[in-house]
């Protein structure tokens, strides 16, 4: 079939005017209600309790309590109502769990910089709290009782002295009369009292995940779907010149192909071709037929190997500089030894298992869509603005994320799924990527080159650090691309008297982006590294080097101007300590084999690693055992806690060990995981996780722990060999040694 | 376009598809059975693992064409209630992270502990070895193949 004859239905739902510019236009008119009807929000009929957005309980005692946030694999569907439930005082194992949709009234909705805890944790407590006040104040007035004179207990408000109690749901109706009590009355529990915090809790959808139930973004099921892949340009913001659109239309399966012009914005909506087809295959099939001549003019002159080049020209001349303390100078013509590294991490994906894609059904009152997006908030305002349409016709519903790392904090998904959504004539559209478009069409990790230089004085300690920071720009080289900047307060500013920073920036069309601890994941390779140089430089142990660099414990705030936490360095201090006890650290290895150290601040979260290599001979790696000892404050949900500690120990040896994307004539070279490789199970090491629990408020661990992995294994591999790692990934060294 | 009957968990399917249709895209698409995943389309991430005739495949690999008669068995055919000895273990031990890769993962080891109920840990991680896990779980699967095998040693029905 082909588009000559629709295959949609007749009635055409959302007229498409324009596609220049960006610009498309909706003519039919909405109505007034918006989504009321649509949304997921909790009930607030009579009889139903209902404190609030977060929590539902009806007089049959089903307790529902909502999920705010994007799940992505951070566990926040779990953990975030787990605060709720202590609070309330309910068996968490009894509670049906609701994913909301984005809405209004929850504060905001996104799964970014490992905020959803430190930011929600009161307002979650709250919440829980409220909900038991008013059900303990709709028992005393029941029976006639002072509310200070009953106590909870797993769902029942009990009166002591009589030996009465009732049931959530029994006391629903009569709550659900009672006016809220202002937040500021309601007595928190005391922290000692918890028994749902900080215990192991799995996962709410494991269940359906076993059985294959759950739905992510791409299992999304519509009356009348139909499929949507898109070709966009290899060469990065490329545009279309002309495509075999006749041919594919033709095809078995083919419903549509047209050209989407897209816009400027990198963050938006790129050009491309777009398929509609019967199913995925169809689509897919499709889009290797495709023959486009693309403008791929903007590809001249960028390269991995160029940009390489452009670095080390850079950094003979002079940067910017951005931080300048002491004399650094002076303290390296006086030291009595000078280190200097040259060091580098790549480009790096994201590479969720999940391809990016999206759901959008257009309709006569706005569209509406089944998102795996870590921003959705964001989402809608680039759909809004990008294809003029009122924000209030965009219903966005938050579904299951094949993992997120940062991947899904951009949209661009989002709006191919809608711009595409407006060519279907009101049938839902489910746009699927390949994994080849999701290896080449990403917000990458950028790289940086970091030319550096160290000087130990006649004590033994650093005297002196100065680094040339050489970082990219989007098209210019005055401002840092997104990601890929350098504070200033960075480690180890601040601990060192003599201290230097300077920054060059090479200009790239690469888009780029957050990734799982973004600045971090490559700083910190950098920075642990070559402490670890010098530390051997000055022929300390490297632990006992980087507690005499961190100093007495004390709290050092940023420096003027910038953002960011303070540093605590008693904590700092006690996590280092902690891996080092924990690892065996200090006890003799034979040759081949050996423990590196590394510490990184970064998202609030304070961790040391210890791992431990074995090298043979000819070179083969083994990581045998990795130490964690972090602090995020309190932990929330241990088994959650633990795996996320578990497995960005595992994906920072991915990063370390083996990724990198290099470019070649403007566009990514790596299309798959044959070229973009995971570590495997035969791969992954031993781990030991070790929380210290510190009296701090909670911190969110989707991310601290990543970037300490590669300077801890390639400190290791130092001491196994006496190869000292300063390029990644580590693949490209050969650790042979004799 | 060609028919096929496939016997699909149990059931017979009458399928319309291209013959090069991967047999994914035919559980995805037709039958709407979405637990089996798409993740890279070139057998290297295992995410779309089902059983043929109580082999582990890749689903992506494997045309419609070629199935002919062979039994298929997806992760929602495993057990009718979610009660297989590696389902009870990989929630006892909370495997999942964002769960994307899971249902292969656990296909992959049903077929596995058929063939060997007695695995060490070594034989675990590399019977499980092509099957990606982006999270990064391999040591609670390696935890729950090992119980789900105790489990099943123990009178536990695969």
């Amino acid at each position: 079939m082909n588009a000559s004859h629709s295959p949609f239905s007749r009635r055409e739902f959302l007229r498409v005017t324009a596609l220049a510019g960006g610009g498309f236009a909706l003519s039919s008119a909405f109505p007034h209600e918006g989504w009321a009807e649509v949304g997921q929000a909790l009930d607030d009929t009579a009889k139903i309790f209902t404190p609030g957005p977060f929590i539902k309980i009806t007089p049959e005692g089903i307790i529902t309590i909502l999920a705010k946030n994007p799940e992505t694999g951070q566990g926040i569907k779990t953990s975030l109502p787990m605060i709720i439930a202590e609070e309330l005082d309910v068996d968490f194992s009894t509670i049906v769990i609701e994913q909301a949709a984005l809405r209004k009234d929850v504060g905001p909705q996104f799964a970014g910089g490992s905020r959803s805890t430190p930011d929600n944790y009161l307002r979650m407590r709250q919440a829980g709290a409220t909900a038991r006040a008013m059900l303990i104040e709709a028992a005393a007035q029941i029976w006639q009782v002072r509310s200070t004179e009953l106590s909870t207990n797993q769902g029942k408000v009990i009166h002591e002295a009589s030996g009465r109690s009732l049931t959530y749901g029994q006391l629903a109706t009569k709550a659900a009369t009672l006016p809220l009590p202002a937040e500021n009355t309601v007595k928190l529990k005391r922290d000692d009292s918890f028994r749902l915090l900080g215990s192991r809790v799995g996962g709410v959808d494991n269940p359906l995940i076993v059985t294959g139930r759950a739905e992510f973004g791409i299992d999304q099921k519509l009356p009348g779907l139909v499929y949507a892949a898109l070709e966009k340009c290899p060469v990065f913001g490329g545009k279309v010149v002309s495509a075999n659109l006749a041919r594919i239309k033709a095809l078995p399966g083919v419903l549509d192909a047209f050209v989407l012009e897209g816009t400027a914005n990198i963050n938006g909506l790129l050009p491309g071709v777009a398929i509609i087809a019967r199913s995925t295959w169809a689509a897919f099939s499709a889009k290797r037929q495709l023959q486009i001549v693309w403008d791929e003019s903007a590809a001249t002159g960028h390269s991995t190997e160029a940009y390489a080049g452009q670095a080390v020209a850079l950094a003979a001349g002079n940067g910017t500089k951005i931080r300048q303390e002491g004399d650094v100078t002076a303290a390296l013509a006086t030291a009595s030894k000078v280190v200097t590294g040259a060091y580098f991490y790549p480009f790096l994906n994201h590479a969720t298992l999940e391809p990016q894609g999206c759901t959008a059904w257009a309709r006569e009152d706005g569209i509406e869509f089944w998102t795996t997006s870590q921003t959705p908030g964001s989402g809608q305002e680039l759909v809004a603005s990008t294809l003029k349409i009122p924000k209030d016709k965009l219903k966005l519903n938050l579904v299951r994320a094949g993992g997120g790392f940062g991947r899904r904090l951009a949209n661009d998904y989002l709006v191919e799924a809608a711009a595409i959504a407006l060519r279907t004539q009101g049938a839902p559209v489910k746009l699927t990527w390949t994994r080849e478009d999701d290896m080449r069409h990403c917000f990458y990790r950028p790289a940086g080159f970091h030319f550096l230089k160290g000087a130990i004085d006649a004590h033994g300690r650093v005297s002196a650090w100065h680094n040339h920071f050489v970082t990219f720009g989007y098209k210019n080289t005055e401002r840092p691309a997104s990601s890929a900047s350098l504070s200033p307060d960075e480690l180890p500013a601040r601990f060192i008297p003599n201290f230097e920073l300077e920054q060059s920036i090479i200009s790239t069309i690469v888009p780029t982006g957050p990734m799982r601890a973004p600045g971090s994941n490559g700083l910190a390779f950098v920075m642990q590294s070559f402490i670890d140089e010098l530390a051997h430089a000055a022929g300390r142990d490297p632990v006992a080097f980087r507690l005499e660099l961190l100093g007495t414990d004390r709290v050092i705030p940023p420096a003027q101007g910038q953002r960011g936490n303070p540093y605590d360095v008693a904590r700092m201090k006690a996590v280092i300590a902690l891996a080092a006890e924990k690892s065996g650290w200090g006890q003799a290895l034979p040759r081949g084999q050996g423990r590196g150290v590394a510490f990184h601040f970064s998202h609030a979260g304070y961790v040391a690693l210890v791992a431990e290599v074995i090298v043979t001979p000819d070179g083969a790696l083994t990581v045998r055992q990795v130490t964690a000892a972090v602090d995020v404050g309190p932990i929330i949900n241990l088994s959650g806690a633990e795996n996320q500690v578990q497995g960005s120990i595992i994906d920072g040896i991915s990063m370390a060990w083996l990724q990198e994307i290099t470019h070649d004539r403007g566009r990514t070279v790596q299309s798959n995981f044959n070229d973009y490789p995971l570590l495997r199970s035969t791969e992954t090491p031993a781990v030991s996780v070790n929380f210290i629990q510190s009296k701090n408020p909670p911190t969110g661990l989707g991310e601290p722990v990543y970037p300490v992995v590669p300077p801890a294994i390639c400190n290791a591999i130092f001491a196994a060999t006496g190869h000292r790692i300063r390029k990644l990934p580590i693949s490209k060294t050969d650790l042979g040694w004799s | 376009m060609p028919t096929y009957n496939l016997k699909v968990n149990g059931a017979l399917h009458k399928i319309e598809a291209a013959a090069d249709t991967p047999l994914l895209w035919v559980l995805r698409d037709q039958l709407a059975l979405t637990g089996t995943k798409f993740g890279c389309g070139i057998g290297q991430c295992g995410a779309c693992t089902i059983q043929i005739n109580g082999v582990p495949a890749r689903s992506c690999q494997t045309p419609i064409s070629t199935v002919g008669a062979m039994r298929i068995t997806t992760i929602e055919g495993l057990s009718p209630d979610g009660s297989h000895p590696l389902q009870k273990a990989w929630c006892h031990h909370d495997v999942p992270q964002c769960g994307y890769c899971q249902a292969g993962q656990i296909m992959t080891a049903a077929a596995f502990l058929q063939s060997n109920p007695t695995p060490t840990e070594n034989e675990i991680d590399s019977a499980m070895a092509g099957n990606l896990c982006r999270c990064g779980t391999y040591l609670r699967i390696r935890a729950a193949v090992n119980e789900a095998a105790k489990l099943m040693q123990n009178g536990g029905r695969p």
